[in-house]
């Protein structure tokens, strides 16, 4: 990330977090793909929704470092709406993309990447835009790294999701993006759809889950309701299972209750860590990969299955045709999402 | 897109609730500029009434009071939560606790810096597991919160609660982004006109370059433009003067670059 170059017309905008911002967009032909879009619905027909917990704070972290030690004040380097400001992400990929539709930032805690595909849907249903770029960039910073060693949720060891003896978190950083248009009438083979998304809300305290799954149970039923399905009709489901033992364990019950005990289910998280605001959308595109190659993740540091968790956990990959997959995230506040994505009919 | 309010709360600088500031932004009292008073919701369990922070504080206050009119659960309702940052006070304990040698950070210090906060304590005050979403953008946060409140209540016929907010950071943050006073408001939408409407709203994204509203008075015009979320002044200014009886208006609000959020506010329906 150290020599990644924000271009000159944007340099105010250089920040730890907009740096991995401009590497997703390079990676994979996105701004490309993008370009070509802008050329056939035009740059104000494009919304961005992006996602994003801590944006740039790493640069006010830094600033806050070289304060003047008579005055207090600022160091004059430091950008605060092009940094640290929450919608500078947002900012800098449309000014960056070249798009002049709506735009905000989604900022949700750990389940923002994904919402963001639940707010370009209703932006494009409503008429808004006609396509969204969508994901978003969360990178580490000492507020992060010291917040979440205060709750005590940091592992030791590579983060072991439904392990019996998982301890906690790996923490990451990422960045991806997607890009989202209204669904064609007839679609060219080979076309994912976004099927269905729901969130809801915990009710229940601000950085445990509930005990028994129950706001991350209704985010997937409203989630299967949007999409006109019942549980039986998903594959596999793309866990948040970041290897706490409540947020494993009311994860389970939200999948056993809802979809039973059969429909494969696994964390990524152990090859990724947990890449926080940007988890949404890193799990999201596994999902849409898993569609694509038949490639079903596996939990590569689950060693051992907590035997009182009941969901059909793959803890090696494994091959089969997939028609539609699931993915959940869930964050700080009691925030959740559920995304459904399939072959276009 | 269409919307209708059926309820209201603000809360800012000598304006210290809907029904008392009415008078003041339809001009027929004077705007007299007094810093905003919050307190904890009464509605939250005692453990987090004490963890309230000022945003957690503002934002449920002018939810409430907006709820309040409209005679709803507010577990039913769904809500998007806007504001340019997080709580300012919050960060920047959180920043100067960085830069010394300590570097502690408290678990309720850092639950409370998350962007949506308010959103959490809203959900454990009011029981409510519906749809809630926490948007930012900068000095647009209002305008963008507007046009997502509205496509949730258009595109899936929800009830919604737009609650937006800002309030001005300790120094040296406040020295580089300055914020005038704490400033929130509320609206309660709905997807069809129901008995306890106050107004309708046609809401629109323009890419023309019609005129921004501004607000008459002086200080009203300041604080407009000193606070993110006071850009809706304009708006509740012409709900004032609409729900007094006035004829239907249209009022302009900003979205760089080259766009514009033209609303048309109609009379109870």
């Amino acid at each position: 990330m150290e020599d990644t170059r924000i271009p000159d017309d944007l340099a105010n905008f250089d920040c730890r977090n907009n740096r991995l911002a401009e590497m997703a967009l390079h990676t994979d032909g996105f701004a490309a793909a993008v370009a070509s879009a802008r050329e056939r619905y035009g740059a104000d027909r494009i919304g961005v929704f992006l996602g994003t917990s801590t944006s740039g704070i790493l640069s006010a972290e830094l600033a806050f470092r070289a304060r003047d030690p008579q005055t207090g004040a600022l160091p004059s380097t430091f950008s605060f709406a092009t940094t640290h400001s929450t919608g500078s992400l947002a900012d800098f990929v449309r000014l960056r993309l070249g798009l002049t539709g709506p735009a905000f930032v989604v900022s949700s805690a750990c389940a923002t990447t994904s919402k963001v595909f639940a707010n370009a849907a209703r932006m494009i249903a409503a008429g808004l835009c006609d396509a969204a770029v969508v994901g978003g960039a969360d990178s580490l910073c000492l507020t992060t790294l010291y917040g979440f060693h205060s709750l005590e949720l940091v592992s030791p060891t590579p983060c072991r999701p439904f392990d019996a003896d998982r301890g906690g978190v790996s923490l990451g950083e990422a960045a991806g993006f997607a890009l989202l248009e209204r669904a064609a009438a007839r679609p060219a083979p080979g076309t994912i759809h976004l099927l269905g998304a729901g969130e809801s809300n915990d009710a229940h305290h601000m950085s445990t889950p509930h005990p028994e799954g129950l706001g991350a149970r209704l985010a997937m039923e409203r989630a299967l309701t949007s999409a006109g399905l019942r549980p039986a009709d998903i594959d596999y489901v793309n866990l948040h299972g970041t290897a706490t033992t409540y947020g494993d364990a009311a994860e389970d019950q939200a999948i056993t209750g809802l979809l039973g005990t059969r429909t494969p289910v696994s964390s990524t998280k152990g090859y990724t860590g947990h890449t926080l605001g940007a988890a949404g959308i890193v799990e999201a595109i596994v999902s849409v990969l898993a569609l694509r190659t038949g490639l079903i993740p596996g939990s590569p540091q689950t060693l051992t299955l907590d035997p009182v968790l009941r969901s059909r956990y793959l803890q090696a990959n494994e091959q089969g045709r997939l028609d539609r997959v699931m993915t959940n995230s869930f964050g700080f506040g009691g925030s959740n999402s559920s995304l459904i994505f399939g072959w276009a009919a | 897109m269409r919307a209708y309010v059926e309820g209201i709360g603000l809360l800012g600088p000598g304006l210290p609730g809907w029904e008392q500031s009415r008078a003041i932004l339809t001009g027929e009292a004077a705007y007299l500029a007094a810093p905003a008073v919050l307190t904890a919701s009464p509605l939250l369990p005692p453990a987090e009434r004490r963890r309230s922070v000022p945003t957690v504080k503002l934002a449920m206050a002018v939810g409430a009071e907006a709820l309040a009119q409209t005679g709803r659960d507010a577990a039913t309702v769904a809500t998007v939560f806007t504001s340019s940052s997080g709580d300012p006070d919050t960060l920047h304990q959180i920043l100067d606790s960085l830069a010394s040698e300590e570097r502690d950070i408290s678990p309720t210090r850092f639950h409370n810096s998350v962007h949506n906060a308010p959103a959490g304590y809203w959900s454990i005050a009011t029981r409510c597991r519906e749809p809630s979403t926490s948007l930012s953008a900068h000095d647009e946060s209002f305008q963008t919160g507007l046009l997502e409140a509205a496509a949730e209540v258009s595109s899936d016929g929800w009830t919604v609660a737009l609650i937006a907010y800002d309030l001005p950071y300790p120094e040296p943050l406040s020295k580089v982004r300055p914020i005038a006073g704490a400033f929130g408001t509320a609206l309660v939408l709905t997807p069809q006109p129901t008995g306890r409407c106050l107004a309708s709203l046609d809401i629109e994204l323009s890419r023309g370059d019609e005129p921004v509203s501004r607000m008459v008075d002086i200080g009203l015009e300041a604080l407009r433009t000193g606070n993110p979320t006071a850009r809706s002044l304009p708006l509740l200014a012409a709900l004032a003067r609409v729900g007094a009886g006035g004829a239907p208006e249209a009022i302009v609000l900003d979205l760089p670059p080259g766009g514009r959020v033209a609303i048309r506010v109609g009379g109870p329906c």
